[in-house]
């Protein structure tokens, strides 16, 4: 399976360097995602989930 | 604090609401119409704008386009400006947005049936068309980004990261796969070819589900969910994961729809890789909506609105799961081209798209025209009859799916196949085609009954008004990270940082895919024998262009030993080099057509055109009289060359200014083919006689429609054939 890729991609000067790139956004990139989201605090999560629930004026039914 | 007083507007919502749900009946009313096509292929003979070829076009962007793309503004128009706490910033973008938006559906649903069409999927639009959208789109994203602007709520509720999400992508999409070069005002051609074309396609065809039919109506879950149920999302920090991992994995996903084909084989498996990933967030979105409902199941019992929202999400979750199988090669070797995949995108379509929009429609209707619904049974009936008509609609279209790949694979011991004749696998599945019908007819007569359930809350219900409402004002807060600030706290509170890093995540994936493959040479191996069509087949190419045969003909043999031996020798990337645009096609109705060069005589094609099911006994082709009496327009061909050598196409100065010459002698050469049938010697000569007797214009059958469409088809896939002859 990888001939294909080799052989179609090795026109390609530096191309060594993309998997490493690739695996590091990829890395970087839900690594900080998760990061965040489990240090966020609670009562800010609390907030800001409420916000659609916020403006109960028009909800009078 | 200051309060400050503000008028929502739900006049522009409440346009788009019904937009919504005038396209819904017209969109639904045409797909029924081509499933009762399938029954009665000559249901309407003889006029060429309402041929299957026509119509199925105009089905998918009038479902796509008009009727979710007006619930999805509706939704938006409502729940931003709340989300927000503020009015639209301009009444004259939101008004630009509507009546643009109606005007592009309008003159879609004029060109599409007339035949001028681009032909690659939900971007048929020709290119004068594809600007106003274009244009339209940019409208509405500067009305959103400059409402978040001005907006009274600190911090971005997820739904709106969907809509920004939703707005850059669209964009970015709608404009790369859109690039063609006009030959005139209503024809132009892809300046991508073949391969190339076909990445970008689907790169553009996979995103508008995403970016479409997915992350606006994703963020209107995250609205109307928590408001149907009165509680707040089940879990917010699952929300933010949700939106980033799906955007940044949802842009690779596109070469999926090539596997097995001409696609060069890295980018297929890259394609494959992330389908499967894209499981984990679309699967936890679906998990988030529904676990929202927690402690609050009882009300789905007696609220349509979350009836509507609950079978949404789940035909999300079953949408997405098939998703991902389906990119499996193995599955996908088995689905693609068969009913499987109309199956698949009807899920997506009827029970998520469309469940989605009756949630809101029930739920913003009574709340803008401050009453109640009209009646709740008539709603609880329409989920009723929408839910059956969606099981009834996709599980024949299962079954036939898998008849179809289980019959075109099937081989007796000798080798041979022992469904030789493709017809054999269509007359096998007209029963399921007719159930599904049935279940589309009952999904439309629920759809109509929420038609009257609107009309007669609306005339119970008071005038829609501005709506009053009133927050504080937005203090100054410095642009840089507070103390105790956390990173993604502050983004939230910076759209136009949050646009741009949204942008970036959906850049990375597709930059990657295309680039390669347009730059890199080698990924394109190019084969000798493979010349650019000569004039009368390229004017032939634009007529299966202009009827749509890539609706249900495919133009792209996989290397498997059940196509080999059915069509012939797979598909090689190198033989569309010149296709401007691609037609390798999606689904298989009728067989695949690459190979059909030389299968057949030139009076085969004509008496087929003619009457498919008296050279095809059971066919379910419709008859296609309009092109044997047709006089082919000659008068853009050098127009067309031109624009081929402009794209690269190698035509020669001398072979464009005998481009008239040459269809001459091409047309008379398959007009004097044509003879070596005597009824059609017979025949002609007899019209060809009565013209001259009665004084009218007798146009040669040299120069008529179906002589340019022999041509092509008498072409196709020939090239190398030419090669392995000269070996």
């Amino acid at each position: 399976m990888l001939k294909f890729v080799k052989n179609h991609m090795e026109s390609i000067a530096g191309i060594e360097i993309y998997p490493i790139i690739s695996l590091l956004i990829f890395f970087i990139f839900f690594v900080a995602l998760f990061w965040w989201v489990v240090t966020a605090k609670k009562d800010y999560i609390k907030t800001v989930s409420n916000i659609p629930l916020d403006n109960q004026n028009n909800d009078t039914l | 604090m200051e309060m400050q007083q503000f008028h929502y507007d739900n006049k522009i919502v409440t346009k788009f609401l019904y937009a919504t749900i005038i396209f819904g009946v017209v969109g639904m009313v045409v797909g029924l119409l081509l499933a009762f096509m399938f029954l009665f292929p000559n249901l309407t003979d003889g006029i060429s704008w309402l041929s299957f070829g026509r119509l199925r076009p105009l089905h998918t962007n009038a479902v796509i386009f008009a009727f979710v793309g007006n619930a999805m503004f509706a939704g938006v128009y409502y729940s931003l400006q709340r989300l927000l706490k503020t009015r639209m910033a301009s009444d004259l973008l939101s008004n630009i947005n509507f009546w643009g938006w109606q005007l592009i559906i309008v003159a879609a649903a004029i060109t599409l049936p007339l035949g001028i069409t681009t032909s690659k999927e939900y971007a048929e639009l020709e290119w004068p068309i594809d600007i106003a959208i274009a244009l339209v789109w940019v409208v509405f994203g500067v009305n959103m980004i400059w409402t978040i602007l001005k907006r009274r709520q600190r911090h971005l509720y997820v739904a709106v990261w969907f809509y920004i999400a939703t707005f850059v992508t669209v964009a970015v999409l709608h404009i790369f796969n859109s690039l063609e070069l006009p030959v005139s005002a209503m024809k132009s051609y892809s300046v991508y070819a073949g391969v190339q074309d076909a990445l970008v396609q689907w790169w553009y065809g996979h995103n508008a589900v995403a970016f479409f039919l997915t992350t606006p109506f994703l963020g209107l879950m995250y609205y109307f969910v928590p408001k149907a149920a009165n509680r707040p999302v089940y879990s917010y920090r699952l929300s933010i994961v949700h939106f980033w991992s799906l955007i940044f994995i949802y842009i690779w996903a596109g070469p999926h729809h090539l596997l097995y084909t001409a696609l060069p084989e890295w980018a297929q498996n890259l394609g494959v890789t992330f389908s499967v990933m894209l499981l984990m967030p679309s699967w936890g979105g679906m998990i988030n909506g529904l676990l929202t409902l927690r402690g609050a199941w009882d009300k789905v019992r007696t609220d349509p609105v979350l009836k509507f929202l609950v079978v949404a999400i789940t035909g999300y979750g079953m949408a997405t799961f098939e998703g991902p199988t389906l990119s499996l090669k193995n599955v996908n070797a088995i689905a693609h081209f068969t009913d499987w995949i109309i199956a698949h995108v009807h899920v997506g379509a009827l029970a998520w798209n469309g469940f989605m929009a009756f949630g809101i429609i029930y739920y913003l209707i009574p709340r803008l025209f401050k009453t109640k619904l009209y009646s709740l049974g008539l709603a609880n009936l329409h989920f009723w009859l929408g839910t059956l008509g969606i099981i009834i609609y996709a599980l024949p279209m299962y079954v036939a799916g898998f008849t179809q790949a289980s019959m075109w694979k099937q081989f007796n011991p000798d080798g041979t196949l022992v469904y030789g004749n493709f017809l054999e696998t269509v007359t096998e599945i007209i029963p399921m085609y007719w159930m599904r019908a049935i279940g589309g007819t009952l999904y439309i007569l629920g759809m109509l009954i929420l038609v009257y359930n609107v009309i007669a809350t609306v005339r119970s219900g008071s005038k829609v008004q501005d709506e009053l409402a009133e927050a504080p004002a937005l203090e100054r807060v410095t642009k840089k990270r507070t103390a105790n600030e956390g990173w993604h706290t502050w983004l939230e509170r910076r759209p136009i940082q949050l646009t741009l890093l949204a942008t970036i995540a959906i850049l990375i994936g597709g930059i990657i895919q295309i680039v390669p493959t347009i730059m890199v040479k080698s990924n394109i191996p190019t084969i000798a024998s493979v010349k650019p069509y000569t004039p009368l087949e390229l004017e032939g190419r634009d007529i299966y262009i202009r009827e749509g045969c890539v609706g249900c003909h495919s133009q792209m043999i996989r290397p498997f030993r059940s196509e080999v031996e059915r069509y012939g020798e797979y598909s090689k990337a190198g033989e569309f080099v010149y296709d401007h645009p691609f037609l390798w096609g999606s689904k298989r109705t009728g067989p695949d057509l690459h190979r059909v060069g030389g299968k057949y005589s030139d009076n085969w094609h004509f008496n087929h055109m003619y009457d498919p099911q008296s050279t095809s006994s059971g066919s379910i082709m419709p008859r296609y009289q309009w092109l044997i009496n047709n006089e082919l327009d000659k008068s853009q061909t050098e127009a067309k060359m031109q624009t081929m050598v402009s794209l690269g196409v190698p035509y020669s100065d001398e072979e464009i200014a005998n481009a008239q010459q040459s269809m001459e002698e091409q047309g008379a050469q398959i007009e004097q083919n044509l003879y070596s049938d005597p009824d059609f010697a017979k025949n002609y000569e007899a019209d060809k006689k009565y013209a001259t007797e009665s004084g009218e214009d007798f146009v040669e059958m040299k120069n008529r429609e179906i002589v340019a469409l022999i041509a092509y088809l008498q072409r196709l896939g020939t090239d190398i054939k030419v090669e392995t002859a000269q070996n």
